[in-house]
């Protein structure tokens, strides 16, 4: 399924700006970064609970937050670009 | 079910392959280009002179994700292997059976009927919907003949007899593979099966489909733990992998034969595609390449009801559940091979 995962990370402090590299770094391993703190996911959901634990490691919950959005497997009408950037379809055919 | 995953074709030359993070990262001169997450990613294949790093190299192995190498006009080069995965007792018992004639006619003589059956559909097929365009006459003639041939191998206990059989039903096959092709005649036109090299662009297409075909049967197998070198028709030699090629017989003329019939029909392919070489090779073009395998990954993903398994499969699936079958076969759960036969 596609899940969306968004993140906001408070980096007023040394501290959360390293959770801020953090959490990206581990949402890098997952999915498609499609704009600064969102990724596109596509992941069962095995692995998407290994994500939100890791990530739940890593943020400060008294300030920081995480959003998932569940787009299931049938996402492709529910997802639309507009503008620069396109992000790569991770389940469309991949030739370079 | 295994879900079928994606798999990569890089096709640019100067690319790198790195590992970053749990992805594979796409650099050319150095600039990331494409990341995706290697979970996703079930096969690489390169065509041409790219480099992979040993970090993915690894990744890969520990993930069972197949990279294979390609040269540049298609033609297998060399496939990443990892740790043999799957249990011992069934690599010794495919082994114990590839040494034995006749139990290796047993499921050679399978694979062979399977061959012929899928040919003659396909056959079948061109008569059916262009009854009034083709040489409806000499395509019925080697039908019968093909059946024929069919009758014969399913009962015969000796490998060379298979062989026999099976090259004469194959050049039967390719006498009247010409009669399939109804559009862009000019230009697609087939003779004779020729490789290293292909001389035209029919056999150029053959040979690139069955190459990525034959690379996707040997990660199958690998895949149930099956060692894709020891095949039970074709004997053992150095760097071949002959269970692959035994797998890939009856698959031949449902995915490569009519997937490469579809794109020349749809015109999705054309006589700017290709070139040809001062020793008279036809190959590719970069562009028609890219082409091609856009159109083939797409075609993986199709649905077909699997015959034996009466379960909605992708076609990218095949060949992996002809490897489990195969398995099951040699564990002994199942009394005979049981061949893919697509009508």
């Amino acid at each position: 399924m596609l899940v969306l995962v968004t993140y906001d990370v408070q980096t007023y402090t040394n501290g959360g700006k390293k959770r801020l590299r953090k959490v990206a770094k581990k949402c890098e391993e997952y999915g498609v970064r499609v704009q600064n703190s969102v990724f596109e996911c596509i992941v069962d959901s095995t692995q998407l609970r290994q994500l939100e634990i890791a990530l739940e490691e890593i943020i400060d919950p008294s300030v920081d937050s995480l959003r998932y959005y569940r787009l299931g497997n049938n996402h492709e009408a529910k997802v639309k670009h507009v503008g620069a950037k396109p992000a790569i379809k991770v389940d469309k055919p991949l030739i370079f | 079910m295994k879900q079928l995953l994606n798999t990569v074709y890089v096709s640019e030359p100067d690319m790198y392959l790195a590992l970053k993070g749990k992805n594979l990262n796409l650099l050319k001169t150095n600039e990331s280009i494409a990341r995706i997450p290697l979970h996703n990613i079930e096969a690489i294949c390169t065509f041409g002179h790219q480099g992979a790093s040993p970090a993915l190299m690894g990744e890969c192995m520990k993930q069972n994700i197949s990279l294979t190498f390609f040269t540049s006009s298609g033609r297998f080069r060399g496939r990443l292997t990892g740790e043999t995965n799957g249990n011992v007792a069934l690599r010794k018992k495919q082994y114990r059976l590839s040494d034995n004639e006749e139990d290796s006619s047993k499921i050679a003589r399978h694979m062979i009927i399977g061959k012929i059956f899928n040919s003659e559909q396909l056959l079948k097929r061109t008569v059916r919907d262009h009854a009034l365009r083709v040489d409806v006459n000499r395509i019925n003639q080697v039908i019968d003949r093909l059946q024929e041939s069919r009758i014969v191998a399913s009962e015969c206990n000796d490998l060379d007899e298979l062989r026999g059989i099976e090259g004469n039903a194959a050049s039967n096959y390719y006498s009247v593979f010409t009669e399939s092709i109804l559009q862009q005649k000019d230009v697609f036109f087939f003779h004779e099966r020729n490789r290293r090299p292909p001389l035209d662009p029919v056999n150029a297409l053959l040979s690139f489909a069955y190459s990525l075909l034959a690379s996707e049967s040997a990660a199958a197998l690998e895949g149930v733990g099956l060692d894709s070198y020891v095949g039970f028709l074709h004997r053992d030699r150095p760097g071949r992998t002959s269970l692959a090629l035994d797998i890939m017989e009856e698959l031949r003329s449902i995915i490569a034969d009519r997937f490469v019939l579809k794109i020349i029909n749809r015109k999705q392919i054309s006589s700017k595609d290709f070139i040809v070489k001062e020793n008279k090779a036809v190959i590719l073009t970069d562009e028609a390449r890219r082409t091609f395998l856009q159109l083939w990954q797409k075609e993986k993903q199709e649905d077909i009801t699997h015959p034996y398994l009466k379960e909605k499969i992708p076609w990218g699936l095949v060949p992996h559940v002809q490897a489990l079958l195969l398995a099951r076969y040699l564990r002994g759960d199942l009394d005979a091979y049981p061949p893919i036969l697509i009508r």
